[in-house]
């Protein structure tokens, strides 16, 4: 039993994650019809988010209330060259998106042209997350910043970005956001096989960063991260800079809600502000919170989950569906505050108490 | 050992990862998109239409009026025989106010549920985004609302005002007024930026001077500074295109720095029978463009009022959108019955001059853009919070949503 631990604990996440990518990459695409499929590839982009919160928050302690700005980033990067693309592919290499035309003055702001190719916007989906969050958490985290002080920052952020966007419709679309993209790379959006294509893309993209996290777990990085949530000062006393730390994981986060994004856009088509302001990067946290926020799996589960609860019931109950979910989030808070997926382990330590503090 | 194990496991998942995603992947790049099956099904005696409409989220209050009066033109419809002989049944979802969640949403009526056409949408950014999906499924959605224009797509219906239905005649409601100097106030959002830009170029042409514009975001309510200017700037009119619950915030700073409609009146685009009551001021005297009021003076008019609040209540007003929302059910009815068809293709065939005689007045499509000709009204509040009509059009407007007719619209100006 005891030789049999290690062997469980370096494989058992692991098939715990081909479980999951076997469930989104094989059964899901025989099973579901395309348009239940690209839905569930919307959920796939708010896991990818998930997963980084994941990082950030559960192992970190850092509650990101602010994701929306990097799934926006991405979200908006993507976009901006999808946009292109479909401008490009009936007007010419030197043609501009249609709002430009209808809403602005006809001219294109400097700073879209680079997004014309498609290299450089894949460069800029991480680029972009990276630079800000490194910037935002260093000033953030050297001033040790934490706690409700960092919540309330982040989400600022998320309320500041979507006013920003909204006002600037002249160069992002404002409220109407960007849309009517029709090439993904060359590739039809419409046309089913692709659009099962960037489903895949998305899929992979997810147990890939599972599996990201999963290595930065055990690595020293991953102990010192825990260490650091749980007792910043004796970290600091060992000698190590809990800022740097802290600092590796929020940018870890934000190319993830960034990457998310990304596929986001293609995906469902359209982003727009609504997409990444407050009430969108409140939706990130809910589906980390329900799954449970430490676990390896619980946030991307929990962000499929809510995803995918927030189309079913509104489509059992159009009209008091977010009665349904609010009530659902505060089920899930008072019985398992630490997720659904310790559900089992906290209903069998309030059978045992004498194994609480063993376990913990 | 431990090390080597994790690398080995490490391996693994990314090999797998890989094959699976491989495996999985299949795009088809020379793929024209095949023409999508229609999946609608005929055979029975009712057939299915998709309501699409927010009952959750910022815009549900406006988008609900629209869902009642969708119901009861359903319900008017099955009482008297129903389309073709079939019985409608509604398949309601909700928008919730959200773009995404409407692309989501039209896309499951049209491939999943199978509806012959859906009826809603309120803002553009609502409309921009179901457009693709409609047009790729082949669909047909039918839009309520009164809209920035320069759109035109086979697979919608625009059964709301496009611009030269509605700004263009109040401007020429303003020039037969007398008026020399204009304000603009407006929301931070792509229609009172297009319907600010169409307006500034009638100005010069009609030799209105504009002596200001201010935008303020959707959702902020703060006007103080705004209003100010106004104020200073003393024009005769103010052109407001302010959405939703900002314009409480508007009105309010309007009245309280001393601005009134004997010195300088309002024109509203979007304060209908619903929203005066609700400004938190008295507004007697003020204007509205709309295609449609309560006053109507009509026999059909007469009925829709009346089976309206018999349905919902007394103290319900009706209002422009809910009336073109009631209007695209008809209208609806009446081009399958035409088409002989509920087939897309045959409808569009045979879709110009439709029409219908609705609350408004007789509405007749257009087979080329979707738009339908609709009279232009001007009306001023009362002090029981209705309209009455003081300019019309006369005639109904041919919709123009390019505004191809108009020589002095140049669109890539500023």
């Amino acid at each position: 039993m005891n030789r049999l631990l290690p062997l469980a604990r370096t494989w058992g996440p692991l098939i715990g994650i081909a479980l999951v990518a076997i469930a989104l990459l094989v059964v899901a695409p025989a099973v579901l019809s395309p348009f239940r499929l690209n839905n569930l590839g919307k959920y796939v982009c708010w896991a990818i988010a998930g997963v980084g919160i994941g990082l950030a928050w559960g192992r970190g302690g850092m509650l990101v209330m602010g994701q929306g700005v990097f799934f926006g980033l991405g979200g908006y990067a993507m976009a901006m060259h999808l946009k292109l693309e479909a401008a490009m592919a009936t007007g010419g290499p030197d043609a501009i998106p249609d709002f430009m035309v209808l809403y602005g003055d006809g001219t294109m702001p400097g700073w879209w042209e680079p997004f014309r190719s498609g290299a450089f916007t894949l460069f800029a989906i991480v680029a972009l997350p990276a630079v800000a969050a490194t910037i935002l958490g260093w000033a953030i985290f050297k001033r040790r910043v934490k706690g409700a002080y960092f919540a309330i920052l982040t989400q600022a952020l998320a309320v500041a970005f979507a006013t920003l966007l909204i006002a600037t419709i002249k160069q992002t679309g404002g409220f109407n956001g960007l849309n009517q993209f029709t090439l993904f790379f060359g590739y039809n959006l419409y046309d089913p096989v692709n659009k099962k294509m960037i489903y895949s893309i998305a899929a992979a993209v997810l147990v890939v960063c599972l599996v990201v996290v999963w290595q930065l777990y055990r690595s020293r990085f991953g102990e010192l991260l825990v260490a650091t949530r749980d007792a910043e000062e004796r970290v600091r006393f060992l000698g190590h800079d809990p800022a740097n730390i802290k600092l590796v994981a929020f940018i870890v986060a934000a190319i993830m809600a960034s990457i998310g994004g990304a596929l986001f856009a293609p995906i469902t088509g359209i982003i727009s502000p609504s997409d990444v302001d407050a009430t969108a990067s409140i939706f990130l946290i809910a589906g980390v919170a329900l799954g449970g926020r430490a676990l390896l799996l619980g946030p991307a589960l929990g962000a499929l989950a809510v995803g995918y609860g927030r189309t079913a019931l509104s489509e059992s109950f159009p009209d008091q569906w977010t009665y349904f979910l609010g009530l659902l989030f505060i089920v899930v808070i008072l019985f398992f505050p630490s997720g659904l997926g310790n559900a089992w382990s906290q209903v069998t330590q309030r059978l045992r108490p004498q194994h609480q503090e063993a376990t913990r | 050992m431990f090390h080597s194990r994790t690398r080995l496991a490490t391996g693994t998942a990314l090999a797998l990862t890989t094959a699976l995603s491989l495996s999985a992947c299949g795009g088809s790049k020379s793929g024209e998109s095949s023409a999508a099956e229609s999946c609608v099904d005929t055979s029975g005696d009712t057939i299915k239409l998709g309501f699409l409409n927010s009952t959750s989220g910022a815009m549900a209050i406006s988008e609900q009026t629209v869902r009642d009066s969708l119901a009861m033109a359903a319900e008017e419809i099955n009482a008297s025989g129903g389309i073709l002989g079939k019985k409608i049944e509604p398949v309601v979802e909700d928008g919730a106010s959200d773009p995404a969640i409407f692309a989501e949403k039209i896309e499951k009526l049209l491939t999943g549920d199978c509806v012959a056409a859906v009826f809603g949408g309120w803002t553009s950014a609502s409309r921009k985004a179901m457009l693709p999906v409609v047009e790729a499924d082949n669909g047909l959605l039918f839009y309520p609302v009164q809209y920035e224009g320069l759109e035109a797509s086979k697979n919608i219906y625009y059964s709301g005002a496009t611009t030269n239905q509605q700004i263009i005649p109040a401007m020429d409601f303003l020039k037969s007024q007398g008026v020399k100097t204009l304000f603009l106030a407006g929301s931070d959002y792509v229609f009172p930026r297009t319907a600010n830009k169409i307006i500034k170029q009638y100005a010069k042409e009609l030799g209105i001077k504009i002596v200001g514009e201010e935008y303020v975001p959707l959702d902020d309510d703060d006007w103080t500074t705004q209003v100010a200017k106004i104020a200073d700037a003393k024009p005769d009119f103010v052109f407001n295109t302010i959405n939703g619950s900002s314009n409480v915030g508007f009105i309010k700073a309007y009245y309280e720095q001393g601005l009134s409609p004997a010195t300088s009146p309002i024109i509203s685009v979007s304060i209908a029978e619903e929203e005066a009551p609700a400004m938190g001021k008295d507004v007697t005297g003020q204007y509205a463009a709309w295609n449609y009021f309560q006053s109507v003076k009509s026999p059909a008019n007469e009925t829709f009022i009346k089976a309206f609040q018999a349905k919902y209540g007394a103290d319900r007003p009706t209002s422009d959108p809910m009336e073109a929302a009631y209007t695209s059910l008809y209208l609806y009815k009446a081009l399958v019955e035409k088409a002989d068809s509920f087939d897309v293709d045959k409808i569009n065939d045979s879709a110009d001059g439709v029409s219908f005689d609705a609350p408004e007045g007789t509405v007749t499509i257009d087979g080329e853009n979707h738009h339908i000709a609709k009279t232009g009204l001007i009306g001023r509040i009362n002090k029981d919070n209705q309209f009455d009509v003081v300019w019309s059009s006369e005639e109904p407007i041919e919709p123009d949503p390019f505004l191809k007719g108009y020589s002095w619209w140049d669109p890539s100006a500023s």
